[in-house]
């Protein structure tokens, strides 16, 4: 069976749960190997965890002369596993978790291989048949590659991650990374503060703010703690600074896709729909009854978030005990 | 100097936007436009110009689509853009990300055998395809450096510094002109066009160049050849109207929660 390369999403060494949905998608194509971008110490526990969800390998690429550079280098070691397994058997398709930086090593992959690329696919059936949601959640689309290698991104929460045993067995990859690709150099970074509530992407619930807060956010983080949920705002909380734009959903923030979406004091512009649309469930709270957001949802509330949200979480207090 | 900022010309996202019966995005039955997310590339090749003061430098914009594209050209004039170039080609149509990737490349480095291009500006993303992944493809195929997804630009002679927010971290890239570079919405608003910027955009230079021109043949790029293929388009249901009652007397949070908890989220 042919490999599907699936990069490892980690946070120094921490997997994360992207992962185990690409890997349980993998194996709808061929057979899963994992390929971690990282210290090779942290390869083996790496590989403990990949393997419960059925990765066969581990390839590990020390990212020591990749990390001090933007994208380019790791689009070269990629191109350089997938060419080098290819003189057995080509790969079925090369899998990313589709963040930002993923997309742009996705695009300059598919250049050096001359394969089809296909972004931020929300489904990968059997075939590499991908579906998408596009035009602010508006349309499904269907698509495949014909040409090279897949590769393909893939959103979070697209697939519930299934168990499977597999041997992961762990192989070093040693990638030459070449002058022109260490042209775009970090010259800092600095790590966001964690604020110890689930991650906006990835989490099950999300309760989001907007204008109507006026600045007030705790009712929205009140909520969304009794809820164990995460926190997202609309650009216009964002842009009055009442908000960090890594908290931002819609069209150029960051799109969501829970179980529960639940907008507050958020009227429901399209770029904003653009990132919480194909959410399971959607609810709202807004003064305005005309809100456009009360057209999504399945259930809202006309009234004032700052007196909703504050009795709506004693209310699940209470049933929570 | 010379700056090629790449613009694109889209669908209007308030408009109904829709596909084609080949499963292509259609460009001409809805309204199109410069594409939100350009208009802050044009804006930061401006200041780039404008805060070089003494240098001579021009801004073009470069846009790759159908007749109408040149909309998204005009516009850019507008804001302040010196020259304008539209590719167009019939056999352009249904391209991919990888053949219109090829086609703007392509148009750039005639751009630069002219009279150079120093910096290339891009948008984050267009507001019809969302791939974000442009950009970084000009880069490769140009063998200039990646500096994408910018908040903030700053730069001095010819070191160029952003910063950019990541998955985890705000992360600050340097790299040395020429570059590519894509900017965010979080980089600064872009300036409308003034009445005299439009009046003195109709003078500027704008040409029109063909796949022939750029030395493409037609059997490289387009629907035809594309390493994709959409097999199918389907409008989304519209949401089935929910419940929706209003808050009266603190009703409202209890009804949220007996929902919430219908729904098993409690
Ligand atoms: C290129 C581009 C990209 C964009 N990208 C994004 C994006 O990624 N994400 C995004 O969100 N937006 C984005 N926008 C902006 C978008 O168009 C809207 O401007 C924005 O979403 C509005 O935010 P809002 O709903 O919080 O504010 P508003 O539209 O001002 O709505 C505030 C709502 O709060 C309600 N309200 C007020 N007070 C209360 C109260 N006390 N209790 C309850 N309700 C109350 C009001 O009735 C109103 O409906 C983008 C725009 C452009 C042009
Ligand atoms: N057809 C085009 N013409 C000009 N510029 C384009 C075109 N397509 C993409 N771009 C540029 O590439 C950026 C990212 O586009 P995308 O990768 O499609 O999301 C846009 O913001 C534009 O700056």
């Amino acid at each position: 069976m042919s490999e599907v390369l699936v990069v490892i999403d980690h946070a120094d060494g921490e997997v994360k749960k992207p992962t185990y949905e690409l890997l349980t998608i993998a194996r709808r194509l061929g057979e899963p190997a994992a390929v971690f971008f990282g210290s090779p110490d942290q390869g083996d526990a790496v590989a403990e965890k990949v393997k419960k969800y059925g990765a066969a390998k581990v390839y590990v690429i020390d990212d020591a002369q990749i990390k001090g550079y933007l994208v380019a280098p790791k689009a070269e070691a990629l191109e350089q596993l997938v060419k080098q397994l290819a003189e057995k058997t080509s790969p079925a398709a090369v899998l990313l978790p589709s963040t930002f930086e993923n997309k742009e090593v996705a695009g300059r992959l598919a250049i050096k291989l001359g394969s089809g690329l296909i972004t931020d696919a929300v489904d990968v059936a059997e075939g590499g048949l991908t579906t998408q949601s596009v035009f602010a959640g508006n349309y499904t689309v269907q698509a495949k590659v014909t040409t090279g290698t897949p590769i393909i991104t893939v959103k979070p929460n697209s697939a519930a991650p299934e168990e499977a045993e597999g041997a992961a067995a762990v192989e070093a990859f040693a990638a030459t990374i070449s002058d022109v690709a260490k042209t775009a150099q970090v010259v800092a970074t600095q790590p966001r503060q964690s604020t110890g509530r689930p991650e906006l992407t990835e989490a099950a619930i999300v309760v989001s703010g907007g204008r109507g807060t006026g600045g007030n956010f705790e009712p929205v983080e009140g909520f969304a703690d009794s809820l164990g949920a995460a926190v997202g705002a609309s650009r216009a909380a964002v842009d009055s600074g009442w908000m960090p734009h890594a908290f931002q959903v819609g069209q150029t923030g960051k799109t969501v896709s829970p179980q529960l979406y639940v907008a507050n004091g958020i009227s429901g512009a399209i770029q904003h729909r653009a990132g919480m649309q194909t959410s399971k469930t959607i609810v709202a709270v807004n003064k305005d009854p005309e809100a456009p957001i009360f057209e999504l949802v399945d259930f809202g509330v006309v009234g004032d978030l700052h007196t909703v949200l504050p009795a709506a979480t004693e209310k699940v207090k209470e049933r929570k005990g | 100097m010379n700056i090629v900022v790449c613009v694109k010309y889209v669908p209007d996202a308030t408009a109904d936007r829709k596909f084609e019966d080949d499963n292509t995005v259609d460009r001409v039955g809805v309204d199109g436009l410069l594409s939100e997310l350009d208009e802050y590339a044009v804006e930061q090749a401006l200041q780039f110009r404008e805060k070089r003061e003494g240098e001579e430098i021009t801004v073009t914009a470069l846009t790759v689509g159908p007749e109408k594209a040149v909309d998204a050209v005009r516009k850019s004039l507008q804001m302040g853009a010196d020259a304008g170039v539209h590719v167009v080609d019939d056999a352009i149509a249904g391209s991919d990300y990888l053949g219109t990737s090829l086609v703007l490349a392509k148009a750039i480095e005639k751009i630069k055998a002219d009279t150079g291009a120093d910096l290339v500006v891009c948008g984050m993303a267009s507001t019809d395809a969302s791939g974000s992944v442009v950009p970084a493809m000009l880069a490769e195929r140009l063998g200039m450096p990646q500096v994408t997804l910018a908040s903030v630009v700053e730069s001095q002679g010819d070191q160029v510094r952003i910063k950019r927010d990541n998955e985890g971290s705000t992360e600050v890239i340097g790299a040395t002109l020429p570059i590519v570079l894509s900017v965010t919405d979080q980089s600064g608003e872009a300036r409308y066009p003034s009445f005299k910027g439009i009046m003195a955009a109709k003078k500027k230079p704008l040409e029109t160049w063909s796949l022939t021109d750029l030395g493409l043949d037609a059997d490289q790029v387009g629907l035809s050849v594309a390493y994709t293929q959409v097999e199918d388009t389907t409008a989304r249901p519209p949401r089935t109207a929910g419940e929706i009652v209003t808050d009266e007397d603190g009703s409202g949070a209890g009804a949220l929660v007996d929902f919430l908890a219908s729904k098993k989220f409690i």
